[in-house]
């Protein structure tokens, strides 16, 4: 009986630890983030989170340029986007670029050997793109990106593809006799639940409503389905797992629809998923034209942009450090005149801030894609043709009667 | 005297096995030959079987199994019936049931029709078995208590399965059957009308629950606690009061004031278990059919606490100037 009592204890003491051993150390921070009471915290564990700052350093800054000199434009050939830069500034945008996207590749991931200003390979008609992209979002998305801004760094983290991307998801094979739900596989993209998988091409993409919570007391003809709620919720799963929080970080849970109770940051998120969804129907889709199939989904879609894209975990993409500042060719969209005019810009606007920075006045010159000389077709182009036809998400039910 | 104050059951009685009275003409023979387990003794009777089935049991379990088949060869058929993809997945898999858009009509079976499908079987299944359960009472001479208690847990299926889709005019807004997906529903389900903590049936459902949990503990601690003095003759002591009724009484009188009789105890223990599903059963009711936003209309009526808030955010919808 002794002898019974023993084993039982080790075994009870075996299996509380194999229990346990799924939990997390305590203590965790807190970081409150509403008013008192309402559990609006995010919650870290310190030990993963220095993992995350550790990760999410902003490599130095490359010296600055010396002033004057030749425009890029003059010298070189075939210079659309970063023509008015000096040579001097150009050639170290090019140095940092290599370093944020081909590190090992080198200069020749994109230029090749017919010469630096060919553009027959997808890798500098790529390039050149993802540069308008991003003068575009530094420029015109400060409503997400704030006076922060996004370099190539912020996603690629010397990756040529960044590590976090995603594409239309068809699913597992299945029967066709099945008409695809679209959930209910353990996946990542949705933080393992069981919620629709690809929550992105309806609303990364496609601009399809994300609202579904009535805001009426009493039904006044809302019908989208609990099956629609859960692609918006796969969506603020995918949300949470990718900035590192949790639903509070924006909403107050006790009613996730109020605007009036919801964090600022949640103003952001709005116009992180428009931006979102301009980059990838603007910028990414249209290069799927020149993309090989190597950097396209199996629906032959490429490899595009969702919020882990940039933000890997943390809650700014690289927990608020700015290299924008030292690289502000990527700004704007670059004028007449280069950063000398930006700066000239900058400082006759300056005693009229305020009201420079309500007009939204700084208008994209559409970035005109000038006739290129090259094989391949200017990015502009028709999309290819996806999502598939079946019904990625669900139309609401019928009124009834 | 210590048998009474472990956590498991210390005694087993060991007679012959019973086989129980005679069936009545025409009824199905109880099934198996009874056996006894030490380790089940230590829970309950250590006599297991005979069982009877009858008719509606036999009935019940095709229809279960036809149910469980169905739901489970869906889910196979989700992951291309790959059998490591199945287990891999298990928790994850479902059967949904249709996309809205079919409302009330009846989907192709590939998209939906199999949920329906799987759905009256499984129906069908719990419903004979109820009927087995009101049999069983009727034939043992028992009053039917147990079978309408279970009726009332039938009653909460059938809201969220079938009477409340029917009221909205749409299937899809059933429950799918799988494991994760039926509690993503529960999560969505509370989310898309407006959070059912402001539900108020919803909150009675909880107190009949946790209701339950506290008379169950208070209950099965008092009877054991009392067993000494014969409280394990609890319904003999319902008419015929002796120490360990008194006792056990006065435990609960001098503790709180109050305290319930050897059968009020078990009508307590009824109703809470009863009301639980029943008032869930209700909330689920008035969820889109009659109220949108369970939050909002909390705040119509005075159940929602105000509190200061700092920043007001705006929807960026409504500033003027913003495309969507």
């Amino acid at each position: 009986m002794k002898l019974l009592d023993r084993k039982a204890l080790v075994i009870a003491a075996l299996g509380a630890s194999a229990f346990l051993a799924g939990c997390e150390m305590p203590p965790p921070d807190v970081v409150q983030n509403g008013y008192r009471g309402l559990g609006m915290h995010t919650n870290y564990n310190p030990r993963l989170l220095q993992a995350s700052l550790d990760a999410n350093v902003p490599p130095e800054p490359i010296p600055a340029a010396s002033a004057g000199g030749p425009k890029a434009k003059d010298l070189y050939k075939n210079v659309q986007v970063l023509g008015e830069l000096t040579v001097g500034e150009f050639n170290r945008l090019m140095v940092a670029m290599t370093t944020w996207v081909a590190p090992e590749q080198g200069c020749y991931y994109c230029h090749v050997n017919e010469g630096f200003e060919y553009d027959g390979i997808y890798t500098k008609v790529t390039a050149r793109r993802m540069l308008q992209m991003t003068q575009d979002t530094n420029a015109n998305w400060k409503d997400h990106v704030a006076a922060t801004g996004v370099t190539c760094y912020t996603c690629h983290r010397g990756k040529p593809v960044p590590e976090y991307v995603w594409v239309t998801d068809p699913g597992p094979g299945q029967p066709s006799m099945l008409a695809p739900t679209g959930q209910n596989i353990a996946a990542k993209s949705v933080a393992y639940s069981s919620l629709p998988y690809d929550p992105f091409t309806p609303f990364l993409s496609q601009d399809n409503n994300i609202r579904v919570i009535g805001d009426t007391a009493l039904p006044q003809g809302n019908r989208n389905s609990i099956k629609q709620a859960e692609w918006t919720y796969g969506l603020m799963m995918h949300m949470s797992d990718a900035l590192g929080v949790n639903c509070t970080y924006c909403h107050n849970s006790r009613s996730f629809y109020s605007w009036d109770q919801s964090a600022p940051q949640r103003t952001t998120a709005w116009y992180a998923i428009r931006h979102v969804r301009e980059m990838n129907n603007d910028y990414v889709t249209p290069l799927g034209e020149v993309l090989p199939a190597s950097r396209k989904g199996p629906l032959g879609d490429p490899y595009k942009i969702y919020c882990a894209t940039c933000h890997q975990g943390a809650y700014k993409p690289l927990y608020g450090a700015s290299m924008l500042k030292d690289y502000p060719s990527l700004a704007q969209p670059l004028p007449e005149g280069g950063l000398e005019a930006v700066k000239a810009a900058a400082e006759a606007a300056a005693p009229v801030e305020v009201q420079a920075m309500a007009e939204p006045a700084v208008e994209a010159p559409a970035p005109a894609p000038a006739a290129a000389p090259a094989p391949v077709a200017a990015p502009e182009a028709v999309a290819p043709q996806y999502p598939p036809a079946a019904p990625m998400q669900y139309p609401p039910a019928p009124a009834p009667r | 005297m210590a048998e009474y104050q472990n956590i498991f059951t210390r005694v087993q009685v060991r007679e012959p096995a019973y086989p129980g009275v005679d069936l009545p003409k025409g009824e199905l023979p109880r099934l198996g030959t009874p056996i006894f387990n030490y380790w089940i003794g230590k829970i309950g009777d250590a006599q297991i079987g005979p069982i009877y089935l009858g008719w509606a049991g036999i009935a019940s379990l095709i229809c279960g199994f036809i149910a469980f088949e169905i739901i489970g060869l869906n889910m196979l058929a989700s992951v291309d019936w790959s059998p490591i993809e199945f287990i891999k997945n298990l928790f994850w898999l479902a059967l949904e049931p249709p996309p809205p858009a079919y409302g009330l009509s009846i989907p192709p079976l590939g998209d939906g029709g199999w949920w329906l499908m799987a759905g009256f079987f499984l129906t069908a299944s719990i419903i004979l078995w109820w009927i087995r359960t009101y049999q069983r009472a009727i034939a043992l001479g028992t009053g039917t208590h147990v079978a309408w208690a279970f009726a009332a847990a039938i009653f909460f299926y059938l809201c969220l399965g079938f009477i409340r889709p029917v009221l909205m005019g749409s299937w899809g807004e059933a429950v799918p059957f799988g494991i994760f997906p039926h509690l993503d529903w529960t999560a969505a389900i509370s989310i898309r009308y407006g959070n059912f903590y402001y539900n108020p049936f919803h909150a009675l459902s909880i107190a009949f629950l946790y209701g339950s949990a506290v008379l169950f503990a208070m209950h099965g601690g008092t009877i054991l606690a009392a067993s000494r003095y014969g409280a394990d003759r609890e319904i003999d002591q319902i008419t015929d009061r002796g120490t360990a009724a008194e006792r056990a009484a006065l435990l609960w009188r001098w503790t709180m004031g109050f305290n319930a009789t050897m059968e009020s105890i078990h009508r307590w223990a009824w109703w809470f278990a009863v009301l639980t599903v029943i008032t869930a059963g209700i909330g689920i009711l008035l969820t889109g059919t009659v109220v949108e936003n369970w939050y909002l209309w909390g705040i119509k009526h005075g159940m929602v606490a105000p509190y200061p808030s700092e920043i007001t955010v705006q929807d960026p919808t409504l500033l003027q100037g913003v495309s969507q």
